[in-house]
């Protein structure tokens, strides 16, 4: 691991971890923020022919933090059968999964939390993790409601958790490596057949597998077309149903940070991460330090950038599109996203190798 | 003496040792409850918690690959299934009181001393005295990864397609029973 340095000075390791700590909270709640703000109160309410919020702040801008106000006084209520402890550990465990996603998100050259080289596979596994707290919060809600939502929410993770999977592995065959910062350097010093303007974002060969991850990441997100789970005509919001306060807070954060990290993650395996196409500056990677360290600052807004443009296309998906029943969302999952991911694998492994 | 069989005090790392300590200690007391508790899903739940114990453990020993694995398999696949059967069948709140986990427990003692037995002579006989070299050892990950790969497909290619077929072969039994029609 490399050792972080300020202004020279090489800080100690509980500095640096503190450091990290903070960096991951800021990674993961700034996005939360913005993306609610941005989209869940304004976008939707423009394209409802709405105002939104307009009172706190300038155009409601502090809406924000009278809601978290709100919701951080609110009584911290359980059901009475309810299993205590496992009611109290669901949310937190779904908040872990969002951390632990985050920390491998690379946002410029030495701007990363760790470089860890099995970044793809690890990633898609800590992902994994929130199925366990949402079918946690479901059954220890002791609400059929809850059940019946964490039950479908589980049946739902674990069908589009495979698209998601196979789709990646495209990306993995042609960069050669698992490693997000890899893959973003590989994106950014290819050239297409000899000519080097944009780089290569895989977004062009993998354009299929794009699809199919934005496809997946919606559906594990349990946003609106896929929101079967927590249908809240039907199911009064599923497994949150019985979560209050801070409890549901820590649900809504998850929800929308978890929201930020896909797309951050989309826009690295797929158009090219926090990098600019190395040749516009004669930069072969990790070559001049200067060019590194304006990196530093000028990846993760780039980052920030494409982060927003990914996420305000899943809230306009979430915004448009009416739900899925239970039966046509498995049927898609198993017999099209499955089958069409597993083509462009062979196909692209056949390219792989025949360039 | 430590000292007397050439072990000096700067390769014992501290740190990886006080850690490992910690989640031993955690996961023999998860592992407890998975047989004690009485409660289905409290079970399941700590069965969780031992198998991410395991795959902290793989990671202190610089098995990043093992220990994603672990994540990816285990908790994420596994023991969501277990759950999710488990709560779609029976998943009682509070105690389950014909869940007879206290009888017959005598028989298990045995049986785990001497897998335990088991277990301490292959590793005792497979490695000796070796000490692994710890994680000061330059940038372990990729070349692990990429050593790893190489092997399955290369000298472990067919116990690998043997793994593969009986694993179908599982697959298409499940269906096949499963089906009514």
């Amino acid at each position: 691991m490399t050792s972080l340095a300020i202004f020279g000075a090489d800080l100690p390791y509980w500095a640096q971890s503190l450091l990290r700590v903070l960096g991951g909270a800021v990674a993961v709640l700034l996005p939360a923020g913005t993306i609610v703000y941005l989209f869940l109160f304004k976008m939707m309410s423009f394209m409802q022919s709405r105002l939104g919020p307009m009172e706190a702040g300038p155009y409601g801008s502090m809406q924000l933090f009278a809601e978290v106000g709100k919701w951080l006084q609110k009584e911290d209520i359980s059901p009475t059968r309810a299993d205590k402890r496992v009611f109290r550990a669901a949310p937190l465990v779904v908040l872990m999964s969002t951390f632990l996603l985050v920390a491998v998100v690379p946002f410029g050259p030495d701007a990363y939390f760790t470089d860890f080289d099995a970044g793809v596979f690890y990633m898609l596994a800590v992902s994994s993790i929130s199925t366990l707290g949402i079918l946690m919060a479901g059954w220890s809600s002791a609400n059929k409601y809850s059940l019946l939502g964490g039950l479908r929410a589980a049946g739902q993770l674990i069908a589009y958790e495979l698209p998601m999977v196979l789709s990646v592995i495209g990306v993995v065959i042609q960069a050669g490596t698992m490693n997000l910062q890899q893959i973003v350097v590989k994106q950014n010093s290819d050239e297409i057949f000899g000519w080097n303007g944009i780089g290569f974002p895989y977004i062009l060969t993998q354009g299929i597998g794009f699809l199919i991850f934005m496809i997946a990441v919606q559906a594990e997100l349990t946003q609106t077309p896929f929101d079967m789970p927590i249908a809240e005509s039907e199911l009064v919001s599923g497994y949150m149903t019985e979560y209050s306060g801070f409890r549901f807070l820590i649900f809504f954060i998850a929800e929308f940070a978890t929201a930020g990290v896909f797309a951050l993650i989309a826009s690295i395996l797929f158009l090219g991460g926090w990098g600019v196409p190395f040749s516009w500056f004669g930069w072969a990677p990790a070559g001049s330090h200067e060019i590194d360290n304006w990196m530093n600052v000028g990846g993760p807004l780039i980052m920030l950038t494409k982060m927003m443009v990914l996420t305000g296309i899943i809230m306009w998906v979430r915004f448009s599109y009416p739900r899925f029943r239970e039966d046509q969302l498995q049927r898609f999952a198993w017999k099209v996203l499955i089958p069409v991911s597993l083509v462009n694998i062979m196909i692209t492994a056949v390219l792989k190798v025949a360039f | 003496m430590l000292l007397a069989s050439g072990v000096l005090a700067t390769d014992i790392e501290v740190a990886q040792t006080v850690g490992f300590g910690i989640i031993a200690a955690l996961m023999v007391a998860a592992a407890l409850n998975v047989v004690l508790s009485k409660n289905v899903v409290h079970a399941a739940l700590s069965l969780v918690m031992v198998m991410a114990g395991a795959a902290a453990q793989y990671l202190l020993l610089a098995a990043e690959f093992v220990a994603v694995t672990q994540v990816l398999v285990y908790i994420g696949a596994v023991m969501v299934l277990f759950l999710f059967g488990v709560m779609l069948t029976r998943a009682k709140l509070g105690k389950d009181t014909d869940l007879n986990n206290n009888k017959g427990w005598a028989l298990g003692l045995p049986i785990s001393v001497l897998l335990l037995g088991v277990m301490v002579y292959v590793l005792i006989d497979g490695f000796d005295d070796t000490r692994i070299s710890g994680s000061g050892a330059g940038k372990i990950g990729s070349t692990a990864n990429v050593l790893l790969s190489d092997r399955i497909f290369s000298s472990y290619a067919l116990p690998f397609w043997a793994l593969s077929f009986v694993l179908l072969a599982a697959v298409i039994g499940a269906i096949v029973l499963a089906r009514k029609d």
